[in-house]
């Protein structure tokens, strides 16, 4: 069995190993020492062997292994990591062998193979971070399904609620972090694939890291999604102590998760700035760049500068947990009232942890957005046949927001107990954050304005994006001004505003690029008529949905519980809300099944089939392993659509005439 | 190519637009968002809200009409190749699109802050309820009445409320917000907090958490009567401790379910709750996890209550909350405790 022998099982297997080796090494030391295996005697660990060993640990009995199991975490990343053979060729260079680089699929190998390894071509790569998106988008949102259930009326209906109601705050929390996994590697997905291939190189600048960048994210999801049946955490995506510093021990799994998930940002991230700064074709200014490009390196500057106090603030509270450190408990209370297992070491501040988590949490939502608000200004130009308005405006305007988004981040904690004064310049630097986004969608609308306009699916999707996240977009100031937030905190509203940023500014510009750029990375044309039907259905399907979330938070609905009063007359609404996600389920549904019969029944693509002038549809379709084999020079700007004569890529060398003076006047 | 003139189209939209928005605006206006204000400081909150709907639903229509209007006019026709116009930008828009704005959430921000003075400023003649959360409840007391712990927030109509907020030391976040009243603030471990309200309508209202706590979370919330103020004083002199069986029992229920006891204890002997079940404990032998045993008698339940992990029952997680001891009165314990035996 071939399958056996890739990089993904290999890293499996081998990380399972690690993860037995570290917990026995911490216990064994413990038992060396004298002490009970047990760290918690106070926990009814019941006979040695549990009677019931599943049921024990799914309902968190592990805790009392706590320290052994936040070692073992650890070990299982890095056993996954060389498992997996993601640092091989550096273990290699540690000994002076000489590693080529290789391209395209081993001898003997089939070419499936190259997707479920170790492999450094970006394209590879892209896919991989694209499919890894899909899934755990799918997955996030069937726990979103789950408790969407339970909302559609009043009262407690679930069994598995109702006898225990921490399994509706894992969910909650879960769907919430494993969604942002998603998104990250959505955001990677389109980062990787496209951003050297539109500047016309043949890879990124440090292809091992590009490939250990993704791999990475594969055992900080799998630690993710072991959390939920390890005893679950009631924490949110937030996780705010003192309550994870209390929560049941799968807040720890999530924990080590995220720590890792971030640490992919930030060597992705890296990859991405390098390689934008350093590897342009030819000819290509920054000015010349695709818009796509200037938004995701506006995207790797806030993940390579912020995403370190995410690790930071998670990994405080785990160390919290199994050291005592008590950096966010308050006071010296009485240790001896205390159950063992809420080690209190006091003299911190619960509130601490709210900036530093916020001081990446609220960047990373222009993480989120920036990509996706980058392939609404790449598709417009392309589907209306025009220039894009204002190219430099937007360009800065990505940059800008990345800058601002710096200054925000403490209007998450308006209701916090911080210092209240603070409030009015925090909320007067979040309102500026709505000037570059409203130079966006008015420069949108002049790319729109007097062009032919042609209504393909991936156009579809960028336009119900800018109709989605307008409707994020402008709620956002109520909550962003202090007065109305008092009321609007941490309610629903705040549910509903922010799946219409989230889905307007990554979900519908994600599937956007995916059905762009389909023809492009797998060579054959996705089916048309599915592809518009998952739009129809997604979109009024979304308004609903969101719009419906924020009417019934206004009336009295808080985030993150699983009843609410019937008197508030919103019955119909949550109902409403409940049967449009699962309109939005099987839409998704209908993508997924449509790119996957796709890729083996339809008919071969052209090279570019959508008339673009960027530098990726110049080459064949699917993209051949060497993406350039001719050096690309730019030789004009890159959306003028109706400009007669103009070019903005040539591949055969120019001969006399000076590579800059040929975009106006017409190069070949 | 020849340059299309766009006059015409610009006149379209213009009125398009105006239609749009303003069946936008009062459409967003007629909607009943919130339920009925009922405290001073929601003046500030509704009328900013107004405001921003205003400007909700005229940005709303601004945009989409034009991107609506576009996708029908300069669509694509059949068999058509060609491109669209060729213009790249213009700058006097752009300074115009950068500017408006700007001006504009300038304008919001002073109005935010101005509002947001209104809504929190101190008056003179306050009067101080203290506030404490718990997982997952509230406790309140009067200081100046001399009332030392509520289960319920009695509050006489008109006169301005400082609500001086704690969460117990070794507890979590929690939150409190009631929608009617606008307001809402979180009470947090070790960070003493402060909220005003000035409740100016008699009536029922419900204080809930709004800040994720755990388990209990979803249930965790308290009554709150706002009353006239000869009622209130009627409350405040009825405020004397029990020693009926029969109503202590009653003020126990009542306890019982503000604290949320019931997130964990069920009363109807189920045994496969997330605690041990009430029914029927009373008297009964008990048998803890160090394999001895206890009979649940009255010191063994308050001891239970204040102090959760001193013996811990067999098969059960020692995961309730410490925080009783110091969020219950000796009183209000004898009131669970009459409670619990009464569930026979």
């Amino acid at each position: 069995m071939r399958f056996f022998k890739t990089g993904l099982v290999k890293g499996i297997l081998v990380g399972l190993l690690w993860w037995l080796i570290g917990f026995m090494l911490v216990e064994a030391i413990r038992v060396v020492m004298g002490l009970p295996p047990q760290w918690n005697t106070s926990l009814p660990a019941g006979p040695a062997v549990p009677q019931d060993t599943l049921k024990w640990i799914v309902s968190g009995g592990l805790a009392a292994y706590e320290p052994a199991m936040v070692v073992a975490a650890i070990f299982f990343v890095i056993g996954f990591m060389l498992g997996a053979g993601t640092m091989s060729d550096w273990l290699k260079w540690t000994r002076g062998v000489d590693t080529p680089m290789q391209h395209g699929p081993k001898e003997g190998q089939p070419s499936w193979f190259r997707y479920l390894s170790v492999d450094y071509s970006h394209k590879i790569i892209g896919v991989q971070y694209g499919v890894t998106a899909v899934i755990l988008l799918m997955f996030a949102g069937t726990l979103a399904l789950i408790f969407r259930v339970e909302l559609a009326k009043p009262e407690l209906q679930l069994t598995l609620f109702n006898d225990n109601l921490n399994w509706f705050n894992t969910l909650v929390s879960a769907h919430g972090m494993i969604m942002i996994g998603s998104i990250l590697l959505g955001v990677g997905a389109m980062s990787n694939y496209l951003v050297p291939l539109m500047i016309g190189a043949n890879d990124m600048a440090f292809p091992r890291l590009n490939a250990f960048a993704y791999w990475i994210n594969v055992p900080g999801a799998l630690l993710l999604v072991t959390a939920i049946f390890i005893g679950g955490w009631n924490t949110g995506w937030t996780g705010y102590p003192p309550l994870s510093a209390q929560a049941p021990i799968g807040v720890q799994y999530f924990f080590i998760g995220v720590f890792f998930l971030g640490l992919s940002s930030i060597l992705g991230s890296l990859n991405i700035v390098v390689t934008t700064l350093t590897m342009r074709a030819r000819g290509m200014t920054m000015f010349r760049m695709p818009i796509f490009v200037w938004a995701a390196f506006s995207t790797a500057l806030i993940q390579l500068t912020a995403t370190q106090l995410i690790g930071l603030s998670f990994l405080m509270v785990a160390m919290q947990r199994i050291l005592g450190l008590g950096f966010f408990n308050p006071g010296f209370p009485d240790i001896t009232a205390l159950a063992p297992a809420q080690l209190w070491e006091g003299g911190g501040n619960p509130i601490l942890f709210q900036h530093l988590f916020w001081f990446y949490s609220h960047p990373a939502v222009y993480i989120f957005i920036l990509p996706g608000l980058g392939i609404i200004s790449e598709l417009l130009p392309v589907f209306s046949r025009k220039p894009l308005f204002g190219y430099k405006w937007i360009a800065l305007s990505s940059l800008s927001i990345a800058l601002v988004g710096f200054l925000v981040w403490a209007h998450h904690m308006f209701v916090s107990g911080m210092n209240t004064y603070l409030r009015v310049p925090f909320m007067l630097s979040t309102l500026l954050v709505a000037v570059p986004t409203g130079v966006k969608f008015f420069s949108w609308l002049g790319t729109l304005w007097g062009g032919r306009i042609e209504l393909k699916t991936p156009m579809l999707f960028a336009l119900g994006a800018i109709s989605v996240f307008l409707i994020g977009g402008l709620t956002g100031p109520p909550l962003g001004t202090v007065t109305t937030d008092l009321q609007l905190h941490d309610t629903y509203y705040v549910v509903g505003h922010f799946h219409a940023t989230m889905f307007g500014g990554f979900v519908f510009p994600f599937f956007a690029a995916l059905y762009y750029w389909y023809p492009k990375a797998i060579g054959r044309q996705y089916n048309e008529r599915l592809g518009v039907l998952h739009f129809a259905l997604m979109t009024p399907a979304f308004w609903v949905m969101s719009l419906g979330q924020m009417l019934a938070g206004t009336r009295g609905m808080r985030r993150r519980v699983a009843d609410y009063d019937p008197a508030w007359g919103i019955d119909g609404v949550q109902l409403a809300v409940t049967i449009a996600a699962f309109i939005i389920a099987l839409s998704v549904a209908i993508m997924v099944i449509n790119m996957i019969v796709s890729a083996r029944r339809a008919p071969k693509a052209a090279a570019n089939p959508w008339r673009s002038r960027g530098l990726e549809w110049q080459v064949p379709s699917p993209v051949p392993e060497l993406s350039y084999a001719t050096a690309p020079i730019v030789v004009g700007e890159p959306y003028d659509y109706g400009l007669a004569g103009s070019t903005y890529v040539q591949f055969a060398p120019p001969t006399l005439a000076p590579v800059h003076s040929a975009g106006v006047t017409g190069g070949d | 190519m020849q340059k299309r003139s766009y006059g015409k189209h610009f006149v379209i939209v213009a009125v398009i637009v105006l239609v749009t928005a303003i069946i936008t605006v009062v459409g967003l206006s007629r909607v009943r968002w919130m339920a009925a204000p009922a405290s001073a400081q929601a003046r500030s909150v509704d009328s900013l809200l107004g405001i921003e709907l205003v400007a909700i639903g005229f940005l709303f229509a601004l945009v989409m009409v034009f991107m609506l209007y576009s996708l029908v006019a300069f669509r694509q026709r059949k068999g058509e190749e060609e491109d669209g116009d060729h213009f790249e930008g213009n700058t006097k828009l752009e300074i115009t699109w950068t500017v408006i704005p700007l001006i504009t959430v300038l304008v919001l921000a002073v109005l935010g802050a101005r509002g947001l003075t209104e809504a929190t400023a101190a008056r003179a003649d306050e009067m101080t309820v203290e506030v404490t959360a718990f997982s997952w409840g509230f406790k309140f007391a009067y200081p100046e009445q001399g009332i030392e712990a509520s289960p319920i927030m009695y509050l006489p109509v008109d006169q301005h409320i400082l609500l001086d907020m704690n969460s117990v030391d070794t507890d979590v976040i929690h939150d409190f917000w009631v929608p009617e009243f606008r307001v809402k603030q979180d009470l947090v471990p070790g960070v003493p907090t402060k909220l005003r309200i000035t409740p100016n309508k008699i009536g029922k209202y419900t204080v809930l958490c709004d800040e994720l706590c755990g388990t209990g979370h979803t249930n965790m919330q308290a009554p709150i009567e706002v009353v006239s103020a000869s009622d209130f004083d009627a409350w405040v002199a009825a405020q004397q401790p029990s020693t009926d069986p029969a109503e202590m029992a009653s003020l126990g229920a009542e306890l019982a379910a503000s604290q949320g006891c019931a997130a964990c204890h069920n009363i109807t002997g189920d045994p496969g709750g997330i605690g041990p079940t009430w029914k029927g404990l009373f008297g009964h032998e008990v048998e803890l996890s160090d394999g001895s045993t206890v009979t649940a008698d009255d010191a063994y339940i308050a001891e239970s209550i204040a102090n959760p992990t001193a013996k811990i029952v067999a098969g059960y997680q020692p995961i309730m909350p410490a925080s009783y001891g110091q969020v219950l009165t000796e009183q209000q314990i004898s009131y669970l405790v009459a409670y619990i035996k009464s569930l026979q």
